[in-house]
C-alpha cells in the first residue's frame, strides 16, 4: 500500500492530523523527562574527574544536539517549500526556529554554567562556543527576517535561503574539537561507522540518551502545536478553517 | 537533603543549569499553547459576526 505523503503537505488535512498526534508526544516526553531527570540526580554516579559538576552534561549535550539537528530539519522544510513550492514546508520551517534558537541559548547557558567551574571561565572564544554563538545568530537571522517581509511566499524564499546557507556552520560546529585545538572537551559520544564509541559508564550514557529523546519528543509537541497556530493564521481566509471555526462553537 | 542540593561544590552551576532549561520548557509551552487558544478565540468571533453579517 503506498502512501500518499503529498496529501498530508496540504494544511487542511495536517492541521487536524497535528492534533491527534501531538499530545502522545506530549506525554510521551513528559515521561521521559521524568525518568531522565531522576537517573540524572539519583542514578548516575559521581563522575571520578568533575565531580557532580558534570550532571549539567545531562541537558547540556541534549540542547546542543537539538540545536544543531532543528537547524538541520528547518533548512530541510525551507528546502523542500522551494523545491515543491508545498505552502506547509515553510510554515513547519517557520514553527522550528523558535525552539531550535532556544535550545541553542539553552546549550550556550548551561556551557557557560559548566565552564566556569571546571575552565574557570564562563566564555572563551574558542571554534565550538563560537560556531555555536553564530548559530544563535543564524536562527534570530531567520525569524527576524522571515517576520520583517509582509508577503509569506517571499519571506519564505528569503529566510528559506538564510537557513540554507547557514548550513554550512553545522559540520563546523560539530567537528570544531577535532578540527581545532580547543578548550572544549572532545565528544563523549562518537557515532562512526555504524557503531556507537562512549567514553562515559553505561548507566551515564543511558542517562543522555534518554534526556535526548526526552528533548526530541518535547520539540515534536510543541512545534506541531505551533505550525497548527501558523496554519491557521495562514489559512483564516479559506473554507475549510471557516468551517472548522463554526462547528467548534 | 541540604548536601544533595549543594552538589558537592558545584551547587550553584547545576541549579542554575537546570532552573533556567526548566524555565524555558515551561515557558514555551505556556507560550505556545496560550497563543493557540487566543487565536482560536479571535479567529471564532470573526467567523461569527461574519455569519450574522450576511443573514
Amino acid at each position: 500500500m503506498a502512501i500518499n505523503w503529498f496529501k498530508y503537505s496540504s494544511p487542511a488535512t495536517f492541521y487536524p492530523l497535528a492534533g491527534r498526534i501531538s499530545p502522545w508526544f506530549a506525554g510521551a516526553a513528559a515521561i521521559l523527562l521524568v525518568v531522565g531527570l531522576y537517573m540524572s540526580f539519583f542514578v548516575a554516579p559521581t563522575d571520578y574527574k568533575q565531580g557532580e559538576g558534570y550532571r549539567i552534561i545531562f541537558i547540556h549535550v541534549p540542547a546542543a544536539w537539538m540545536s544543531m539537528v532543528i537547524y538541520l530539519v528547518m533548512a530541510g522544510w525551507a528546502a523542500a517549500g522551494m523545491i515543491w513550492r508545498t505552502r506547509l514546508s515553510s510554515m513547519m520551517a517557520t514553527a522550528l526556529a523558535p525552539t531550535g534558537a532556544m535550545f541553542t541559548f539553552l546549550a550556550l547557558w548551561t556551557g557557560a554554567l559548566w565552564g566556569k567551574p571546571m575552565w574557570g571561565t564562563w566564555w572563551v572564544w574558542d571554534a565550538r562556543l563560537t560556531s555555536e554563538l553564530i548559530l544563535l545568530f543564524l536562527y534570530i537571522g531567520f525569524m527576524a527576517l522571515e517576520s520583517a517581509i509582509d508577503d509569506p511566499r517571499r519571506a519564505a524564499r528569503a529566510s528559506g535561503l538564510l537557513a540554507l546557507v547557514g548550513v554550512v556552520n553545522i559540520p563546523i560546529i560539530y567537528y570544531s574539537v577535532q578540527w581545532w585545538n580547543t578548550l572544549h572537551q572532545g565528544s563523549s559520544i562518537k557515532f562512526d561507522g555504524g557503531g556507537v564509541q562512549s567514553s562515559m559508564t553505561d548507566i551515564m550514557l543511558w542517562t543522555l540518551l534518554i534526556m535526548a529523546l526526552a528533548c526530541w519528543l518535547y520539540t515534536i509537541a510543541v512545534v506541531l502545536t505551533r505550525v497548527r497556530s501558523i496554519i491557521l493564521e495562514r489559512e483564516s481566509g479559506s473554507v475549510w478553517v471557516k468551517e472548522m471555526l463554526q462547528e467548534k462553537k | 537533603m541540604a548536601e544533595f542540593f549543594a552538589m558537592g561544590t558545584h551547587g550553584a552551576y547545576i541549579w542554575g543549569s537546570y532552573g533556567v532549561t526548566a524555565l524555558f520548557m515551561v515557558g514555551e509551552t505556556i507560550l505556545v499553547l496560550r497563543h493557540k487558544r487566543t487565536l482560536l478565540q479571535r479567529l471564532g468571533r470573526m467567523v461569527r459576526l461574519n455569519a450574522e453579517e450576511q443573514r
